[in-house]
């Protein structure tokens, strides 16, 4: 049982991205944008953890800060056992191949003047030594794997629909035997229809190349549907991380509460006796978070403590992690920051 | 909802082709539907299944070329709109119909104030003076839940959030008392929690204001939640109809029970593997002269490539669109 539990591919420790605010005439540093701001999580190998939260939340920066395509404002991120936080740019490119994205947009991610083909071979033209014959067949190997036709490979990105564009996205990042990839909304673009074909696709090829993914998402029900564990973000903050089944069936944050009750659920006779939290008012700017607790100003149970001191993350019930006064003395005290 | 009422919106038959470069597109295919007063009729369907345009040809809105809406009839009021003159129509949309977009900003002018917007379809179509047009529109913002609307009428565009702008965006709609209001997906852009707000608001206006209400979108939760009648569009055709408990707990439909089982869930048991519908929506090249959904179905025999299936009555209030449902 012991050396059956996984180990984490992935470890992000008190992880902060803040964008800078310039303004005036001498573009004069006026403040910053705290779209991530001190997030802790682990990412298990070969699981999926899933990243939900509203949009604006932090959730996009948040995977391209793990992924180094920032550099980041501080923190660690350790990844296949190499801490990669601090490591300058150049130096990060021998890691590139291992970790990936898999961007929202299929229409924008891809270069519309090149083809399918070259669109796929490109990381294996920057990164292997592979000929040309064997690079053309590990294209093609990587087209059946994704679900699209060989026979396509000459043609270019506008000829595609945005499902089968989403695939090409896919083949390109697995071009490089990655380990660990990053899918930031990869549906989001897609209709109904469509969106069960790629999950479906992304995870065939979970199993077929153990692949670990952190899939961010602002679709809860898909969430419930391809992740292990889901962190749930606000306002730069991951406010609970939960094994999914725990998490759907007894969201322990005011925030995961709320948001999962405005879920609308595809019943009309549970959509009518459903408990809705209503929540009022918008999310602040992350440019000007409220002192205390991120969502005091939105939260129904909000208390005297929320508007003064910040909650810390607590192991609540064993795998549950919350950030939330209401919690206090339900933390197991072992537990500390560890996520 | 009053049974047997009459309807105040009729549409039959309804036929809208765009000419391109490429030829023609055929977007809405004889497509009819009622609307009885006070009813709440969900439009679903994915995109490019013909629901905007629909309500666009019926609202006029739509610029000629490359629409042409070749065919149909739409009775409101005890007229025609489609044969209505461009002031006739003017003075109906905004006015007895009013509409709401999904792209708020869009549709809101950024150089006047919020106010000025609210009034003017007021001073417009109800004849009112800067006056009363002032009280209304401040009560307009209180109605939709707008805190300190007083203040809230001087502000520009994008002053507001997005949830808050679609409130904006529906006093406007709601200013003349319309017996119609049209939102084309108006919540597909804003976050759960935000649509959650705008859903409630909803449902709470057509209680105490007694309009029908139209309500596109592509996600069958929300229909679940708000709708009375569901109506599934598909290859710019109507594929199926039924009052909302119907159609979620006995579709009829191979494509309306497609998508019943590739959603997942939020609660309840959870499966392991999402049910997929293969292929590609249909490219709505000529009349058609087939089933629209034949390449995709499980169900398709050969009769589905050389004919289109009329609606089939299978029930109270439900049609189906498909040769199974024939003689049910
Ligand atoms: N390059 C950037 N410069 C400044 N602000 C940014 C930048 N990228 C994102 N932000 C801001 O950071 C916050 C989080 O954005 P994002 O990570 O895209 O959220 P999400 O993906 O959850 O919608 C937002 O307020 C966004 O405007
Ligand atoms: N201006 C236009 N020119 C050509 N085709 C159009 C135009 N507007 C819409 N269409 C086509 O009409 C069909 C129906 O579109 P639409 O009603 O917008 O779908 P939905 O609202 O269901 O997503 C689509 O195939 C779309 O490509
Ligand atoms: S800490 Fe306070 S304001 Fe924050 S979620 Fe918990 S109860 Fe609500
Ligand atoms: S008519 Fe034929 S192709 Fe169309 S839905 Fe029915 S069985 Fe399927
Ligand atoms: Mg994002
Ligand atoms: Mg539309």
């Amino acid at each position: 049982m012991l050396d059956q539990t996984p180990a984490p591919l992935v470890s992000v420790r008190d992880l902060k991205m803040h964008f800078p605010i310039y303004a005036g005439l001498f573009r004069r540093r006026v403040g910053e944008v705290k779209a991530v701001d001190g997030v802790s999580f682990d990412v298990m190998e070969g699981e999926t953890l899933g990243l939900v939260g509203e949009s604006g939340c932090g959730k996009s920066t948040c995977g391209r800060a793990v992924l180094r395509l920032y550099d980041i404002t501080s923190g660690e991120i350790e990844i296949d056992g190499r801490e990669i936080g601090a490591v300058p740019q150049p130096e990060l490119r021998t890691m590139r191949p291992t970790m990936q994205m898999v961007f929202q947009d299929p229409q924008a991610s891809l270069n519309p003047r090149m083809t399918v083909e070259a669109i796929i071979k490109e990381p294996l033209d920057e990164h292997t030594k592979l000929s040309e014959a064997e690079k053309r067949e590990k294209v093609a190997e990587l087209m059946d794997a994704v679900g699209l036709n060989r026979k396509f490979a000459k043609r270019y990105p506008h000829a595609f629909s945005g499902g089968q564009r989403q695939r090409i996205g896919i083949a390109r990042a697995l071009a490089l035997n990655p380990k660990f990839i990053v899918c930031d909304e990869p549906i989001a673009a897609l209709d109904v229809s469509i969106q069960a074909q790629v999950v479906n696709l992304l995870e065939d090829l979970q199993e077929k190349f153990g692949l670990t993914y952190l899939f961010i998402s602002h679709d809860l029900s898909m969430v419930r549907h391809i992740a292990t564990r889901v962190a749930v973000m606000y306002l730069g903050k991951v406010v609970e991380l939960s094994p999914r089944e725990a998490l759907y069936a007894e969201p322990l944050h005011p925030y995961t509460k709320a948001l999962l009750s405005a879920v609308p659920e595809p019943d009309p006779a549970l959509a009518t006796t459903k408990e809705r939290i209503i929540l009022q008012g918008d999310v602040p700017s992350p440019s000007n978070p409220p002192k205390g607790c991120n969502f005091c100003t939105r939260c129904p149970a909000v208390m005297d403590i929320c508007k003064q001191d910040e909650p810390k993350t607590h192991e609540v019930q064993p795998g549950r992690y919350v950030a939330c006064h209401l919690y206090n003395d339900t933390a197991e005290q072992t537990a500390g920051t560890e996520v | 909802m009053p049974d047997g009422a009459l309807p105040v919106l009729d549409v039959r038959d309804l036929k809208t082709v765009f000419q391109t470069r490429g030829g023609e597109v055929h977007a809405v295919n004889d497509v009819s539907f009622d609307l009885r007063p006070g009813e709440l009729l969900g439009v679903v369907g994915e995109s490019g299944s013909g629901k905007s345009v629909t309500m666009m040809s019926l609202l006029g809105l739509l610029p000629s070329p490359p629409a042409d809406v070749r065919g149909g009839t739409v009775t409101f009021d005890g007229q025609d709109l489609l044969q209505l003159d461009p002031e006739g129509l003017r003075s109906v949309r905004g006015g007895k119909i009013g509409f709401v977009f999904q792209d708020p900003m869009t549709s809101l002018n950024p150089v006047f104030t919020v106010g000025m917007q609210i009034a003017e379809p007021l001073r417009k179509h109800m004849g009112m003076s800067k006056r009363e047009a002032a009280v209304r529109s401040k009560e307009l913002l209180e109605l939709v839940g707008i805190p300190d609307a007083d203040q809230r009428l001087q502000d520009y565009p994008h002053q507001f959030s997005g949830g808050m702008r679609q409130r904006v965006m529906i006093a406007i709609a709601l200013a003349c008392d319309p017996k119609v209001l049209i939102a084309d997906e108006p919540t597909t852009a804003l976050d759960v929690t935000i649509q959650a707000q705008i859903l409630e608001l909803m449902k709470d206006l057509r209680d105490k204001l007694g309009m029908a209400v139209i309500w596109i979108t592509h996600d069958l939760g929300v229909i679940a939640g708000i709708a009375d009648q569901v109506m599934v569009m598909y290859g710019g055709q109507v594929v199926e109809h039924a009052p909302v408990k119907e159609l979620f707990g006995n579709p009829g439909h191979p494509y309306t029970k497609a998508l019943l089982t590739t959603i997942p869930k939020i609660s309840g048991s959870r499966e392991k593997r999402l049910t997929i519908i293969e292929g590609q929506p249909p490219i709505l090249a000529g009349a058609p002269r087939a089933c629209p959904f034949r390449d995709r179905c499980d169900a398709a025999f050969d009769r589905c490539a050389v004919e289109n299936p009329a609606r089939y009555d299978v029930g109270e209030g439900h049609d189906v669109a498909c040769f199974h449902a024939e003689g049910l």
